[in-house]
């Protein structure tokens, strides 16, 4: 039934200054890249990457209104679920390399798990503002980490692109999975192209229904909460809005 | 073969299936991929003069294994973007009917002069949504009077065949339907969403949708609207695209039985994925040949036969 499920908090974890996660009384079953609706009554309902499954755990930066009155929530209280929806990553072959930006570790970490339990061998470049936005460290520590800052202030000063490039000269991966600003995520798909690698991107639309039927979360013709929200190559090659605009809540067009 | 192809209101579809208002319909994009998903034509999401957001999520939630309830709130980027977007029809490979929506008939004839640009092949006016202060029936619009006043305002500002969009909760639909012929309409669809409903979570208390009430959609609303239709095919001699709880082929079937030209399809689309409209025709082609009609022209209409 797509109607929110009433779950209550079991705790809430700081990950950095501006991003905590949300741990509920229930365990799921997701693809790392799915998400879910989190409906807080008489306010609104947005959606959350999957973090965790075992219990159940969202991640949660604070960005704007919603995000804000989530972070005053604490263990006991409650927020309604619908979901987990999304086509999420697929992983392929042996060797991957996922790359990051901001708080695109968020889906990503979870990917990374995911394959490390299935034995991939994982390159996790991962790229922050600085050194007090990253986290999540600890779930990549048996990747071969590699960590970029726009000030240095933590692993290489510079962009989390130019690592790729870096290593794409280097090693041969039999995918990229990327999560992050779409101008980035377009950087990186164009990377991939030229080096003739397969790439996965996770977009993010304003999304409504969530399950395919409102339209508003539309990405040319391919719907971000059904068809996405990750996208391979041979999709992306297609898609003519990718890395050009996104809608607001009205459906107008906000170039990037 | 059997022969899906129906005529409307001047309308040649190739098939009787229609993507109804406000499901998918935000850009030509979108649009094309459920042309290709097989639809006989297009309805846009409903366009009114500025931006609109809408009500807040939840907007759309399932209350039952055969029903939704939705409060949209007319979300929409406004008639300016709405030229943009939909321009250049002429190579669209079905017909696009223009959703309008506004306040009173001034409104709505300003509308319609202002997307005659755009190349919409029909305009549906949507006399009867449940839920959005100030449109719809919430703003009286599902009577026969403003049901007159209306398209009459909208009939002298446009020669596309025109279609009424009926609210299902009226007591005098049939007044309502004839008001909308006689004020100069070439078709009826009906219906809207029907209620409005509401859901409370019991966990909290509190009411699922943001807006607290919405229509209902699905194959619970499907009876009504057979109902519906069969009652307005009674009423008035203009076509009819049935609209309501339609997921498969016998559904559209029945609805064409009950008088229906044409069928809306919406919801369904969560049930059975954006290609429903293939294969609802593909199912209705398999009904027409195991029962030996050789067009959808021999069923329209066959249940008010005695």
């Amino acid at each position: 039934m797509e109607i929110p499920e009433v779950l209550e908090i079991k705790n809430v974890v700081k990950e950095n200054w501006k991003t905590k996660t949300f741990f509920f009384y229930k365990n799921i079953e997701a693809e790392p890249g799915q998400f879910v609706m989190v409906w807080i009554p008489r306010l609104d309902e947005k959606p959350f990457a999957v973090t965790f499954t075992n219990p159940f755990g969202i991640t949660v930066t604070k960005i704007g209104p919603f995000s804000t009155t989530l972070h005053q929530m604490y263990e006991g209280q409650k927020l309604g679920i619908r979901g987990p929806y999304g086509h999420g990553f697929e992983l392929k072959g042996e060797k991957i390399c996922i790359l990051s930006g901001g708080y695109g570790i968020i889906p990503l970490s979870f990917l990374v798990e995911r394959a490390l339990s299935k034995n991939h061998e994982v390159t996790a470049i991962v790229g922050a503002k600085t050194k007090d936005d990253l986290f999540f460290l600890d779930r990549l520590k048996k990747a071969k980490l590699i960590i970029t800052t726009d000030d240095g202030s933590a692993g290489m000063k510079g962009f989390a692109t130019d690592a790729l490039k870096g290593q794409l000269e280097k090693e041969t991966y039999d995918c990229v999975y990327t999560c992050g600003p779409e101008i980035m995520m377009k950087r990186v798909f164009e990377i991939c192209e030229n080096a003739g690698v397969e790439c996965q991107v996770s977009l993010e639309r304003y999304m409504k229904c969530g399950i395919g039927v409102c339209g508003q979360c539309c990405v040319d013709d391919l719907t971000v909460c059904k068809d996405g929200p990750v996208f391979n190559s041979e999709q992306l090659r297609k898609l003519t809005e990718f890395g050009v605009f996104n809608r607001d809540g009205t459906g107008s067009k906000i170039y990037f | 073969m059997a022969s899906l192809e129906v005529k409307i209101a001047g309308l040649k579809l190739r098939n009787p299936t229609i993507l109804a208002a406000g499901i998918l319909g935000i850009s030509k994009k979108v649009l094309e991929r459920v042309a290709r998903s097989g639809a006989g034509a297009v309805t846009t999401k409903s366009i009114t003069v500025k931006p609109r957001k809408g009500h807040n999520n939840p907007i759309f939630i399932q209350t039952t294994k055969e029903s939704f309830l939705n409060a949209v709130g007319y979300s929409n980027p406004g008639l300016e973007a709405a030229k943009k977007e939909f321009e250049n029809l002429n190579d669209f490979p079905v017909p696009v009917i223009g959703s309008l929506v506004a306040t009173d008939a001034e409104e709505y004839a300003y509308l319609t002069e202002n997307v005659r640009e755009i190349g919409f092949k029909a305009i549906e006016i949507v006399l009867s949504c449940p839920h959005t202060p100030g449109f719809g029936v919430l703003a009286g619009h599902s009577t026969p009077e403003t049901t007159k006043e209306i398209t009459s305002a909208v009939r002298k500002k446009t020669k596309l065949p025109l279609f009424v969009k009926v609210s299902p909760n009226v007591m005098d639909l049939g007044k309502i339907v004839k008001a909308a012929e006689r004020a100069g309409a070439d078709g009826i669809t009906a219906v809207n969403t029907l209620g409005p409903g509401m859901a409370i979570d019991i966990e909290t208390g509190k009411p699922v949708l943001d807006f607290k009430v919405g229509g209902l959609s699905g194959p619970a609303l499907r009876p009504i609207a057979i109902r519906c239709v069969y009652d307005i095919y009674e009423s008035v001699r203009i076509p009819i695209i049935g609209v309501g709880g339609i997921t498969t082929g016998k559904d559209a079937i029945e609805m064409m039985m009950a008088g229906a030209t044409a069928v809306g399809i919406g919801t369904g689309i969560y049930y059975r994925g954006i290609d429903v409209f293939k294969k609802v025709c593909d199912e209705m082609t398999e009904f027409l040949e195991s029962h030996g009609y050789s067009s959808l022209d021999e069923i329209i209409g066959i249940a008010h036969r005695d």
